[in-house]
C-alpha cells in the first residue's frame, strides 16, 4: 500500500470470473504521514481508507469483469461499517463479488479482514463511464499489470 | 401480484422518500417528482433485482442527447413501465 498515492491494494491473491468475485491483499505500511495525524500516540488506518480499499478491490473486479472497457468511478456506499480498528504492518484481505452489472454502473459487495477478523464490510456502487483521460487508461493498464491482473483481461488495451 | 407500475411506484417511494399517492403513471421522474440522478440509479438497481433486468440506461441517454427520444419516453412512469415490461417479455422469449 501506499496511502499517500491511495494505492491501497497491492496485488491479487485470486479471482473468479464465473462467480463475479475476487480477492486482494495490501500490506498497511508501517510508517506514513498519515499515523502522525491519525491519530497521534494512536495510530490506525482511517476507516474511510478501508472503505476506500473496498472500493478499489471491487473496482479492479469491475475492470476484469467488462474487460478495462470503461472506468468505474466511486458513486455511493451503502452499509459501510467498520468493526475493527487496523494498525500500522497490518496485512489486510479484502473481498468484493459483483452484485450487479448494470447499465452505465455497477454495484459490490465488499469486505476486509486481517489476522482472521472482519474490520470492513461496505456495499460499492460505481458510475462506469468510457475513460475519461487517456493517461488515466493507460495508468490503469500499468497497475493492472503490477498488481497481477492477467494479460487476456488487457488485450483490447 | 403487483402490477409493474404499482412495483415501480413502490421503489419510488421508498428509495426516493417520495409519498407514494403523489406517484402516478403521468408523472415524470425527474419534472415532476424531482428525482435527480444519484437517486434515479438507486431505482434503477431496485428495478433491475426486481425485475430481474438490466435497464439500458446508455442507450437511452444516448437516445435522448442525440435527439431521437424524448425524456418523456423513458421518464414518464408509464412509459418506462412499459419499456419494463417489454424487457422482461423479452427475456422470457
Amino acid at each position: 500500500m501506499r496511502l499517500e498515492y491511495f494505492q491501497m491494494v497491492d496485488r491479487i491473491i485470486v479471482h473468479d470470473m464465473d462467480a463475479r468475485t475476487i480477492r486482494m491483499e495490501g500490506l498497511v505500511p508501517d510508517a506514513s504521514p498519515i499515523f502522525e495525524g491519525h491519530f497521534p500516540g494512536y495510530p490506525i488506518l482511517p476507516g474511510v481508507l478501508m472503505i476506500e480499499t473496498i472500493a478499489q478491490a471491487g473496482g479492479w473486479l469491475v475492470l476484469m469483469h467488462l474487460r478495462f472497457a470503461a472506468m468505474p468511478f466511486l458513486l455511493q456506499v451503502e452499509k459501510a461499517k467498520m468493526r475493527n480498528f487496523v494498525s500500522p504492518g497490518q496485512r489486510l484481505e479484502t473481498s468484493a463479488k459483483l452484485i450487479h452489472d448494470g447499465s452505465g454502473y455497477a454495484v459490490i459487495e465488499g469486505s476486509i479482514a486481517s489476522e482472521g477478523k472482519k474490520v470492513c464490510d461496505a456495499e460499492i456502487r460505481y458510475r462506469v463511464v468510457p475513460f475519461p483521460s487517456e493517461t488515466l487508461r493507460e495508468t490503469m493498464f500499468d497497475t493492472a499489470r503490477r498488481i497481477g491482473v492477467p494479460e487476456e483481461f488487457l488485450a483490447h488495451g | 401480484m403487483s402490477s409493474t407500475f404499482e412495483t415501480v411506484a413502490g421503489i419510488i417511494a421508498e428509495t426516493c422518500d417520495i409519498e407514494i399517492d403523489t406517484i402516478k403513471t403521468e408523472s415524470h421522474a425527474i419534472n415532476d417528482l424531482g428525482i435527480d440522478s444519484l437517486d434515479f440509479l438507486d431505482v434503477a438497481f431496485a428495478i433491475d433485482k426486481a425485475f430481474g433486468i438490466k435497464m439500458p440506461l446508455e442507450q437511452w441517454t444516448q437516445e435522448v442527447n442525440d435527439g431521437k427520444a424524448k425524456t418523456e419516453e423513458y421518464f414518464v412512469l408509464g412509459n418506462l413501465c412499459r419499456h419494463i415490461d417489454a424487457l422482461v417479455a423479452a427475456k422470457k422469449a
